[in-house]
């Protein structure tokens, strides 16, 4: 899948409670979730993101509370994929359950600022910063989660298997 | 091999002799549990799955407990949701208000977790049950609805840090200061994705009610799971509850660890975490002149028992601060029931504080106890992020529960030893 968005940037331990605060939790609504998404790290987020928009954070991205609701909020409000230094564990679980491309690459990271142009291939891990021509190589996604995403997800992964 | 406990654990759940850090496995869970938030949208993630019947009315296990009593109408549907499900799949282990407890606090008192099992639960705090010798870990609603469907979740068997805590606990420093201060040792991301085992004389003379607070934290330092060697405490414990027949795993002497850690905490003094960070803790001497205007006993972290005891120690025969709102939820009906016993719910109230039923409630800015911007709260909880209990612009400040008793007395961040 090729992707191609603005970068927002996020700085470290960026925690689900930010990316979706507690008091949005009594609906399921995507798009609902979508209107609080990032709020309480920057309100402005949700009003000015756009569909195919990338968020770009720091170390220990998604920490804290296992809330699905937190990478549903940031794919609903449009973010095509989030690439940070490192993924909380129950965050990257979801992220990929869900249909949500994260990836870990420091060195995009580090290369990209704020409002540039990146392009994503989640099959190859190569992210292209368009605005200051340069390309960065993500970790590669292990196989066994490529076959998730293949599937379309865990829900149709674990459907593929009742058959079996 | 030699192998960790928790590569034990993991390994008899996958049907193999042995595991490595590193390999994928498919285990079989023993219990899988979700709460009225999480619950929700793995109900509906699970009928997508096209099957009808969960995979064992018993081990699927519901506690509405994170806004119930419901706080508003979009709540009560999202609990009734919870609710109707369960009546559907006549699921053995559902709790309603008034019958139920904290999930943390409530699966292990009811004997539903047992040493040597797998647990799941949607729930990042669902570690706490590494506290009997179990592999526990939270996952998100997604996991946890094919798991329900299934009884197997896939897992990266992780590496495991060792922590050896050695000499002689001082005088109200309990389970909450000896994890807060390893998690401001090793930082938030210091255990991402491994396994903590939490070890030594100290806590092999460490209550339950303190093992689970450390188990219970091991999230915050971004692990994947707490756990603790069962000994004779934990099977004392686990008797006449546990519903399950259960196994102690141990680990080998000369099993592999990322990293082993040794502290010395005779000289360790009460922890405070300071906001926005579980990470960002000093000692109660360093923490200056903070006054507060909430005091919060509770949560799935310090809501047990024997932190109603240490609290109501130091409110005996004192008065909450005429600045400060205390609130004490205790973590359970039984805990509850418990603490009117031993006349600790008298203490509470005669002293100005309020007491609520069992719920999350303000621990993530849920309901019962919100903060306005500029308020500042220190808390028995676990988490103390921007906006954890309301306003963005409020503060959380993390403790155990002798901190914040004393910090309800005199209105600012208190040495316990100060006021009694």
């Amino acid at each position: 899948m090729k992707l191609q968005g603005r970068a927002w940037k996020f700085g470290d331990n960026i925690d689900t409670d930010v990316i979706i605060p507690a008091r949005y939790l009594n609906t399921t609504d995507p798009e609902e979730l979508a209107k609080h998404c990032m709020e309480d790290a920057d309100p402005s987020f949700a009003a000015r993101v756009q569909e195919g928009d990338i968020i770009v954070g720091g170390a220990n991205f998604g920490c804290g509370s296992s809330r699905e609701h937190a990478p549903l909020a940031i794919k609903s409000a449009g973010v095509a994929c989030v690439i940070a230094r490192s993924f909380a564990r129950i965050f990257y679980r979801n992220a990929f359950n869900i249909g949500l491309p994260i990836l870990e690459c420091s060195e995009a990271v580090d290369g990209i600022a704020a409002g540039d142009t990146v392009s994503v291939d989640t099959a190859t891990g190569v992210i292209t910063n368009i605005t200051r021509r340069e390309t960065y190589q993500a970790q590669p996604i292990p196989s066994f989660m490529q076959e998730i995403i293949a599937a379309g997800g865990l829900i149709n992964y674990v459907k593929g298997k009742a058959v079996e | 091999m030699p192998m960790t406990i928790t590569e034990k654990i993991l390994a008899r759940h996958a049907g193999r002799d042995e595991v490595r850090p590193g390999e994928l496995i498919s285990a079989r869970v023993d219990a899988v549990l979700a709460n009225d938030i999480t619950a929700p949208l793995a109900i509906r993630e699970f009928f997508k799955i096209g099957v009808s019947d969960v995979f064992d009315a018993d081990r699927v296990i519901l506690v509405p407990d994170h806004f119930v009593p419901n706080k508003d109408i979009k709540s009560a549907e999202q609990a009734k949701m919870v609710r109707d499900f369960a009546r559907e799949q006549h699921l053995t282990n559902y709790f309603e208000v008034g019958r139920m407890g904290i999930e943390h606090c409530l699966l292990p008192e009811q004997g539903l977790v047992v040493p040597g099992d797998v647990v799941i639960g949607a729930d990042s705090h669902t570690c706490t049950y590494g506290a009997l010798g179990a592999f526990a870990t939270g996952v998100g609603s997604t996991d946890l609805a094919a798991a329900m469907a299934t009884g197997e979740i896939w897992f990266k068997v992780p590496e495991s840090l060792k922590f050896v805590y050695e000499g002689e606990l001082p005088r109200w420093v309990g389970g909450k200061d000896l994890i807060l201060y390893t998690i401001g040792d090793i930082g938030v991301e210091g255990a991402l994705y491994k396994a903590m085992e939490f070890t030594g004389p100290v806590i092999e003379n460490l209550s339950m009610d303190g093992r689970f607070t450390m188990c219970n934290m091991a999230i915050e330092a971004g692990a994947k799971n707490g756990i603790i060697p069962p000994d004779d405490r934990t099977a004392f414990y686990v008797r006449g509850r546990a519903k399950r027949p259960f196994t102690f795993y141990h680990s080998d002497p000369e099993a592999t660890y990322a990293r082993v850690y040794h502290y010395d905490v005779s000289k360790l003094e009460p922890q405070v975490a300071f906001p926005h960070s579980p990470a960002n803790t000093r000692g109660v001497s360093e923490a200056g002149d903070i006054p507060v205007d909430q005091v919060v006993i509770g949560s799935c972290t310090n809501g047990r028992l024997e932190d109603l005891r240490v609290a109501a120690q130091i409110l005996e025969g004192r008065q909450v601060h005429r600045n400060v709102r205390m609130i004490v939820i205790p973590g359970t009906q039984k805990i509850y029931r418990e603490a009117m016993a031993e006349g600790l719910i008298a203490t509470f109230i005669e002293a100005g504080a309020a007491v609520s039923t069992p719920t999350c409630g303000p621990c993530l800015g849920g309901h019962m106890g919100i903060l306005a911007a500029g308020e500042r709260a220190i808390a028995t909880t676990n988490r103390n992020f921007v906006g954890r209990m309301g306003h963005p612009e409020s503060e959380v400040y993390l403790s155990g529960p002798a901190v914040a008793a004393a910090s309800a007395i005199t209105g600012r961040i208190t040495h316990p030893d100060e006021v009694i």
